[in-house]
């Protein structure tokens, strides 16, 4: 049992954390949280069930386009629904705009794809237990994501200047550094990290439109525990999350798992509303 | 002399009839519709209008929390849920005893009031984002615990809705119901809208540092709205399981959390007109296109889209024409202070506001060292310094946003508590900002009242049910914030919205804001910043006059001759310290103080 909850539980909490590092790369670009998110872990899996299955397409070649889907939906999202509400005094009509645009695309996915949960192909035919695809698959890419990540922002140039403009955004214009380009780009890279996320854990959540809304929920409490922008944080956030979540599946049962994932959730913020790991530095008046 | 009512009072009251009767016309008109439809005698109708009924319970209770309060609650549907399963698990008698359908109903009315206050805790603490995920995650893991709880719910198999027994049975008999609670819910959110709780919760939405200041405790005023809200929706839920006849965990989709929060965008924040409007529509259309049905939520979603980008303000926003007229060029803002003995009262106690070595660090910056000041009834106390000298800061710690490391702050002898700035309001002590802080939406005199917020009697179930309280409290509001725009000299603005002001008129209503609390102590921002010299010369004389009137007065200010011209004793700051304290003609002298910041 242990094993099964720890097995599971990480892998499950690998898919939050990277769709929680989704949130935070446009955070960072742009201080929107993106309702986008659970949307591209959504998609990672239908369209990879899609190339793959219906399409009889190369695993690989099937990846690679899932993968490139990412960046047209992410730079879409930027232009429909970020950048006409920045502008605007509201700041919080983002959360509107967001939410508005990832369920029409949920609701085309439910309308061209249907609704039933679908099985996703087993990529690599070898297990059982931990070796397992669908175990040690999200593991993989979560740890590849938070690498890459890291290299970016810490040893290349255009990383640097990501982070620039999630640390100053008035500075780093001022430095002359092209923000809407960045963000663009941000909400592209985004857009590869969702994917990459639903693709990978869609053998273990089946490539079903009802995802959207479990991913946006549960990929947001990492980034609320990790504090938002931190993607290491969330990284942990994430799987604690999922071990947590899976453990009380296995001791409580389904209904009060999900409860106590929720209570916890709502506790922590009460408490620290900045996220265990983050500092609150807000002047109001 | 003697000074009667102003001639504007009796210009009000002959406009306002025409007016009220404008206002009454739609709610005449839609109250006859819903009495009369039983007169078509088609049951297909019929469903419809009791669906649109049900859905307006819900939404005229969700209405204060997104469009008046302005918190993104966008998962509500769990409580229409939690209400239709507490009304048909009640009624089944598979668990309990089966009770009576009218006995259920109200119980979850109880049971919504519950939730809502539960779906709302976060929002004490969480703003925007972070508050709707966590609505959302409310209305995931209800939908979830009524797939599961099989037991309870039927799971996915579901549970058979209540038959109200007479004189509620189906058909126009429920219809009437569902009818007169929409109306009673209507008539009790529109007591509300137009009770300082109704402005309290926009004042919450559009300047919540100026709320607090007035003495609106957030925290408070939003549990009361969410769990009224979640009252309507309980009460919705149970209507609802009757309608549908037999309830499943799908008949509560996300699709009607959206139709829910799009009704109201529709319909404008702020308004009730507008989201009762929506929520016919949005009932009322997807039977007239009935192919489309499977696109429904896709067009909910491509309508929600549409709005937030280009009518952000929704109807009520496309026909609030008045505010659309262009207003008067060169306005002249001139305050008439011999009408402040009436509106602030003839006689005075003395107090004193009596800061004694207050420190207070940001992280390695000591932003003030060591600040002792007195502040007495009837006296100017400027306090002035270069930028960054601290003034503002000692201004937060006063209204209690600020925590000092050490000192203290009495007011008459009794420390003040720090980091609760809603409290100060009750002490009697009012402030402006250095940056106005209006709530844009409402109308000028509304901003004016939200000032004596803490003035009323009436309590929210006072004000729902528009007892006597609530209509003398409304009735001194109008009246006392309508003296202080005169005495400050904006009357003739009154209805305009305020986020139409030029600058300087703001200035003057956050004065008349403040003036609404009958203030002991009154403590200006910069009240200077971005006036004009002769607009600085009124200012100055209705500052004076304050203080003549009474009130303690403590100015921050950059304007020299303003400081030396009107107070009584000045105090100068610098790096956080006290660099010298005496009368004008004293610091005028100082040395030190002409070095460092008045220059020669």
């Amino acid at each position: 049992m242990i094993e099964s909850i720890v097995s599971y539980g990480l892998a499950v909490g690998a898919v939050y954390a990277m769709i929680g590092i989704t949130y935070n790369v446009m955070f960072s670009a742009s201080r929107v949280f993106s309702f986008t998110s659970g949307m591209l872990g959504m998609l990672g899996g239908v369209l990879g069930a899609l190339f793959i299955t219906k399409f009889g397409l190369p695993v690989v070649v099937g990846l690679v386009l899932v993968l490139a889907c990412g960046v047209p939906i992410g730079v879409i999202t930027e232009i429909v629904t970020v950048r006409p509400v920045l502008k605007s005094l509201e700041q919080h009509l983002y959360v509107l705009s967001t939410l508005a645009f990832a369920l029409m695309v949920q609701q085309l996915v439910a309308i061209e794809w249907g609704t039933d949960a679908q099985p996703f192909p087993r990529l690599i035919p070898i297990g059982p237990g931990w070796l397992d695809q669908q175990f040690w698959l999200p593991m993989l890419a979560c740890a590849a994501t938070i690498v890459g990540l890291e290299f970016l922002y810490r040893r290349t140039l255009v990383g640097r200047a990501f982070v620039a403009i999630a640390e100053d955004n008035y500075a780093a214009r001022a430095l002359g550094l092209p923000e809407q380009g960045l963000r663009v780009a941000s909400f592209a890279l985004a857009g590869i990290i969702g994917m990459l996320a639903g693709f990978t854990g869609a053998e273990m959540l089946l490539a079903f439109f009802g995802n959207q809304s479990i991913l946006n929920f549960y990929g947001f409490i990492p980034v609320a525990l990790g504090g938002m922008g931190s993607n290491r944080g969330a990284v942990f956030g994430g799987l604690a999350l999922g071990l947590f979540q899976q453990a009380a599946n296995f001791l409580l049962g389904g209904i009060f798992a999900a409860v106590a994932v929720f209570v916890v959730f709502i506790a922590i913020l009460l408490v620290r509303p900045e996220g265990l790991a983050g500092v609150s530095t807000t002047r109001r008046v | 002399m003697t000074v009667t009512d102003p001639p504007i009072a009796t210009e009000v009251a002959s406009a306002g009839r025409q007016a009220r009767f404008e206002i009454a016309l739609p709610w005449l008109a839609l109250a006859a519709a819903g009495a009369g439809l039983p007169l078509l005698d088609d049951s297909y109708v019929g469903v419809i209008a009791q669906r649109a009924c049900i859905y307006w319970i819900l939404v005229a209770g969700l209405n204060l929390v997104v469009g008046f309060a302005g918190q993104i609650a966008i998962g509500w549907v769990a409580l229409l849920t939690v209400g239709a399963y507490t009304t048909a698990v009640l009624t089944a008698g598979t668990v309990t005893s089966a009770w009576d359908p009218y006995l259920a109903l109200a119980a979850s009315g109880l049971g919504g009031a519950v939730f809502g206050g539960i779906v709302g805790l976060p929002a004490l603490r969480l703003r925007n984002f972070y508050f709707a995920i966590t609505t959302l995650g409310f209305a995931t893991i209800v939908t979830q615990v009524a797939l599961a709880w099989k037991s309870v719910t039927g799971g996915g198999i579901g549970t058979p809705g209540p038959v109200f027994p007479w004189p509620f049975d189906p058909g126009w008999g429920f219809y009437y119901l569902c009818f007169g609670l929409a109306a009673l819910a209507t008539w009790m959110t529109a007591n509300i809208a137009a009770s300082r709780f109704g402005r309290a919760l926009v004042a919450i939405r559009d300047a919540e540092v100026a709320a607090e200041a007035s003495g609106i405790a957030r925290p408070r005023w939003l549990m009361t709205v969410f769990l009224f809200a979640g009252a309507l929706a309980g009460i919705a839920g149970g209507l609802f399981s009757s309608l549908q006849s037999y309830i499943t965990p799908d008949a509560f989709t996300f699709d009607l959390s959206i139709l829910f929060f799009i009704a109201i965008l529709i319909g404008g924040r702020g308004s009730i007109l507008g989201p009762l409007l929506g929520t016919i529509i949005l009932t009322v259309l997807p039977e007239l296109a009935a192919p489309l049905v499977a696109w429904s939520t896709f067009l909910y979603a491509a309508l929600l889209l549409v709005i937030v980008l280009a009518v952000p303000g929704g109807i009520a926003d496309l026909l609030d024409y008045r505010n659309r007229r262009p207003m008067k060029q060169h306005r002249v803002i001139a305050p008439r202070p011999e009408l402040l003995p009436q509106l602030l009262g003839e006689h005075r106690d003395s107090a004193a506001l009596v800061l004694s070595d207050i420190a207070l660090n940001f992280g390695g910056v000591r932003a003030i060292d060591g600040l002792s000041l007195a502040i007495r009834s009837g006296e100017i106390h400027g306090l002035i310094g270069p930028n960054g000298s601290g003034k503002t800061t000692a201004l937060n710690v006063i209204s209690g946003y600020y925590a000092p490391s050490s000192g203290q702050a009495t007011l008459n002898g009794i420390a003040l508590p720090f980091k609760a700035p809603h409290t100060r309001a009750g002490y009697g002590i009012a402030r402006t900002f250095q940056t106005p802080r209006l709530i844009g939406g409402a109308s000028v005199i509304e901003n004016v009242m939200i000032g004596g917020t803490c003035n009323g009697e009436g309590s929210f179930v006072e004000s729902l049910m528009g007892l006597p309280r609530h209509r003398r409290d409304e009735a001194y509001f109008k009246t006392a914030a309508m003296r202080a725009l005169e005495t400050i000299g904006l009357d003739q603005l009154a209805a305009v919205r305020a986020d139409r002001l030029q600058h300087s008129e703001l200035r003057f209503m956050e004065i008349a804001r403040a003036l609404m609390l009958r203030p002991t102590f009154l403590m200006l921002d910069e009240p200077a910043a971005g006036l004009s010299a002769e607009e600085i010369r009124r200012l100055g004389e209705l500052i004076k006059a304050i203080s003549r009137a009474g009130t303690g007065v403590l100015l921050v200010e950059h304007h020299a001759d303003l400081i030396f011209d009107i107070c009584d004793r000045v105090t100068v700051l610098n790096l956080g310290k006290v660099l010298a304290a005496g009368t004008p003609s004293e610091i005028r002298m100082h040395r030190e103080v002409v070095i460092a910041y008045l220059g020669a």
